[in-house]
C-alpha cells in the first residue's frame, strides 16, 4: 500500500514514449547485464576456460612427480599416447556409437508414444522416464550385475534365440556370457543415457501439429510414409540434439566400462582415470583428454554442419 | 490375420513399452534386492528374503555419513548455480550487449566436453594451486557444470515470457524491484524451479567429476563405488529404492497442486 502512496498522482498523461533518463541512468541501465553476468562467467572462466589453459601446459610438460613437471613442449606426448592407446580410442568411438544408435532405435519409439500416443497417461509416462535418475546411477549400473549375470534368465533367453551366436560373431560377447563383455558395456551405456534421448526427442515431437498427419492420411500416405516424410523430418532437430546429448557422455564414461565390461573393454575415460588418479602421469592424462576433446569437438561440429541445424544451441 | 493387424497397429505402443521396461528394470531390480539376505560380502544373488536391511537402513559404517554429505553438497550446489545461472539467463535473454555470442558459446561448452575432461583438467588446476582437495573443491566443480543447465533451462522459460507484461506493470507505476518482484519473479519460477531442481540431481548423483577432485572425501556415489569393489552391502539397495520413490511421489504431489490450481483458475 506505501508503494501506491508514493507513487506520483495519476493525473498525469501516460507516456507513449518512455521519459527520457538522464545520461547518467541510462549509463547504469547500460551496464546492468554485464553485472548480471559477472558472478556465472567468472565462474565459468576461472574453474572452466582456465584449468583448460593448464591443462594444455600440462600435456606439454615432462618429469615426475618428485622432482616436479616443467613445461618443455614436449609434442612427443601426444604421439605416445596416440599409438599407445589408440584401442582404446577406437573402442570408445565404437561402443559410443553403438549406443547412441541403440539409444535412437529404443528411445524414438517411446518418444513417439508419449507425444501421440498417451493421451491422459502422457505425465505419468513421462514421470517413469525421469524418475530414475534420482536413482543414483550407479546402483542402477550395478543392478544390471544382476540382470546379466551369468546363466540367468536374461542370457539363457538370448542364447535360446539365437541371439548370442550373433553376438559372438560379431566380437561382442564370448560364449555364454554377456557380463564382461563389449555388449554389457554397450547395454550399460545405453541403458544410462536412454533419458538423455528421449527427452530431446519427446520435446521436438510434441511441438508437431496432429493435423500435419491428419492431411498426409488425407493425401493417401500410408502411415509408414507419413512417418518418413513428415514425422521424421520435423524431429530432427530432437534427433540431433538427442544423439549428441548420448554420444559425447558417452564417449567419455569410463563407470560402465569398469562396473560391467573387463580389462578389454577399457576404454578412454578409464585410460585417463588411471594415469590420472593412479600412475600420476599427468602429461599423458592430459595429453590423452585434449586428444578425445578435439576429436569430439570436430565430430560434433562436422555433424551439426551436415544435419543443417546449426540454430540448435 | 487378425493378430498381425493387431500388432502392425500397436507397434508403436509395444516398442515403446518395452523401452520404458528397459529403463525400468534395473529400478525393479534394486527394490526386489533390497529384500534380499546375501550370504557373503555381494548382493547379485538372490537369496532369502529379509526386511532387516529396510529396518536398519544406516547399519552400514559410513554410508549415512556420506550421504548427508552428497546432500549438503547437492543443496549449496543447487543454490549457487541457481543463482548465478538465473542472473546469467536474464541478462542473455533481456539485453543486447558485445559478446553476447562469445557468453552463449561458454555456457554451451561445459554440456558439450565429456566430464572426464573437465574433470582432469579442474584437478590439474586445483593441483597447480595446491588447493586441498574436499569439500570446497568438490563444491566448486558441482558449481560450475551444473550452472549450464539451469541457465538452459531458465532461458527456456524467459524466453516464451511476454515483456508486455512487464511493462503493463511499470505502466501502473511499479518500481523496478516491484516489477521484478511482483510480475518477473513469479513467471520465471517453474523455469527456475525446473533449473534447480535439475542442478540438484546432477550433483546428488555425479561420479565422475567428483571421484576426481574430492581427494580423500567420500560422496555417496563415491561411497557406492567402492562398496562394488569392496561388497555391496543391502542397504544401498535401500537408500536406492527410498529416492526412486520419494522422487516419484514428490512429482506426484506436484501435479496434483497444479491441477488444482489450473482448476481453480478456470
Amino acid at each position: 500500500m506505501t508503494s501506491l502512496a508514493d507513487a506520483p498522482p495519476p493525473l498525469a498523461p501516460p507516456a507513449a514514449e518512455k521519459p527520457p533518463r538522464s545520461p547518467k541512468a541510462r549509463k547504469r541501465g547500460r551496464l546492468v547485464p554485464y553485472w548480471l553476468l559477472l558472478p556465472g562467467l567468472l565462474w565459468l572462466v576461472v574453474f572452466f576456460a582456465l584449468p583448460m589453459i593448464y591443462q594444455a601446459s600440462t600435456s606439454v610438460q615432462t618429469g615426475s612427480l618428485e622432482e616436479g613437471f616443467k613445461v618443455t613442449w614436449h609434442f612427443q606426448t601426444y604421439w605416445n599416447a596416440l599409438s599407445d592407446y589408440w584401442p582404446q580410442f577406437l573402442r570408445s568411438v565404437l561402443y559410443a556409437g553403438a549406443a547412441t544408435l541403440l539409444c535412437l532405435l529404443l528411445g524414438y519409439p517411446l518418444a513417439y508414444l508419449i507425444a501421440f500416443r498417451a493421451g491422459r497417461w502422457r505425465n505419468v509416462v513421462l514421470i517413469l522416464v525421469i524418475a530414475p535418475f534420482f536413482t543414483s546411477f550407479l546402483i542402477r549400473t550395478l543392478a544390471w550385475k544382476t540382470i546379466l549375470a551369468d546363466g540367468g534368465p536374461v542370457v539363457g533367453t538370448l542364447n535360446s534365440l539365437h541371439v548370442l551366436d550373433v553376438t559372438n560373431w560379431l566380437g561382442m560377447t564370448a560364449g555364454d556370457r554377456v557380463l564382461a563383455t563389449p555388449l554389457a558395456v554397450v547395454c550399460g551405456l545405453t541403458y544410462n543415457f536412454l533419458p538423455f534421448m528421449i527427452l530431446p526427442l519427446y520435446t521436438s515431437l510434441e511441438r508437431i501439429d496432429g493435423r500435419l498427419h491428419e492431411a498426409a492420411g488425407d493425401l493417401y500416405a500410408k502411415p509408414f510414409t507419413t512417418f518418413r516424410k513428415v514425422t521424421f523430418p520435423l524431429s530432427m532437430p530432437g534427433v540431433v540434439s538427442g544423439t549428441l546429448l548420448t554420444f559425447i557422455p558417452a564417449s567419455g564414461d569410463y563407470v560402465n566400462a569398469d562396473l560391467l565390461g573387463s580389462t578389454d573393454t577399457r576404454m578412454v575415460g578409464n585410460v585417463i582415470q588411471t594415469q590420472f588418479l593412479r600412475i600420476l602421469d599427468y602429461p599423458t592424462a592430459a595429453a590423452l583428454s585434449f586428444i578425445l576433446m578435439a576429436a569430439i569437438l570436430i565430430m560434433v561440429t562436422l555433424y551439426i554442419r551436415k544435419s543443417g541445424t546449426e540454430d540448435l544451441v | 490375420m487378425p493378430f498381425v493387424r493387431w500388432l502392425k497397429h500397436h507397434l508403436v505402443v509395444i516398442a515403446g513399452l518395452f523401452t520404458l521396461g528397459y529403463l525400468l528394470l534395473p529400478n525393479v531390480v534394486v527394490t526386489v534386492f533390497s529384500f534380499n539376505k546375501p550370504k557373503g560380502r555381494f548382493n547379485y544373488e538372490w537369496q532369502q528374503f529379509s526386511t532387516e536391511a529396510w529396518r536398519d537402513p544406516c547399519g552400514v559404517a559410513d554410508m549415512c555419513g556420506s550421504l548427508s554429505l552428497s546432500l549438503q553438497i547437492a543443496f549449496w550446489a543447487t543454490v549457487g548455480a541457481t543463482a548465478l545461472g538465473t542472473m546469467i539467463a536474464f541478462a542473455l535473454v533481456r539485453y543486447r550487449f558485445r559478446a553476447r555470442g562469445a557468453v552463449n558459446s561458454l555456457i554451451f561448452l561445459p554440456m558439450a566436453m565429456p566430464e572426464v575432461v573437465m574433470a582432469a583438467s579442474l584437478l590439474t588446476l586445483f593441483l597447480n594451486m595446491g588447493a586441498q582437495l574436499g569439500f570446497w573443491t568438490i563444491l566448486i566443480a558441482h558449481i560450475m557444470f551444473c550452472l549450464s543447465f539451469v541457465v538452459t533451462a531458465v532461458k527456456a522459460r524467459v524466453m516464451s515470457m511476454d515483456p508486455r507484461l512487464e511493462q503493463a506493470a511499470q505502466d501502473l507505476y511499479a518500481g523496478p524491484v516491484q516489477t521484478f518482484l511482483r510480475v518477473t519473479l513469479p513467471i520465471a519460477a517453474p523455469g527456475i524451479a525446473a533449473g534447480a531442481l535439475l542442478a540438484f540431481a546432477l550433483s546428488f548423483d555425479d561420479f565422475i567429476i567428483t571421484n576426481f577432485n574430492a581427494g580423500s572425501t567420500v560422496t555417496f556415489p563415491m561411497f557406492v563405488w567402492g562398496s562394488a569393489q569392496r561388497g555391496t552391502p543391502v542397504q544401498i539397495n535401500v537408500i536406492g529404492t527410498a529416492m526412486f520413490l520419494v522422487a516419484v511421489l514428490f512429482v506426484l504431489a506436484g501435479m496434483v497442486v497444479g491441477n488444482r490450481r489450473n482448476r481453480q483458475k478456470a
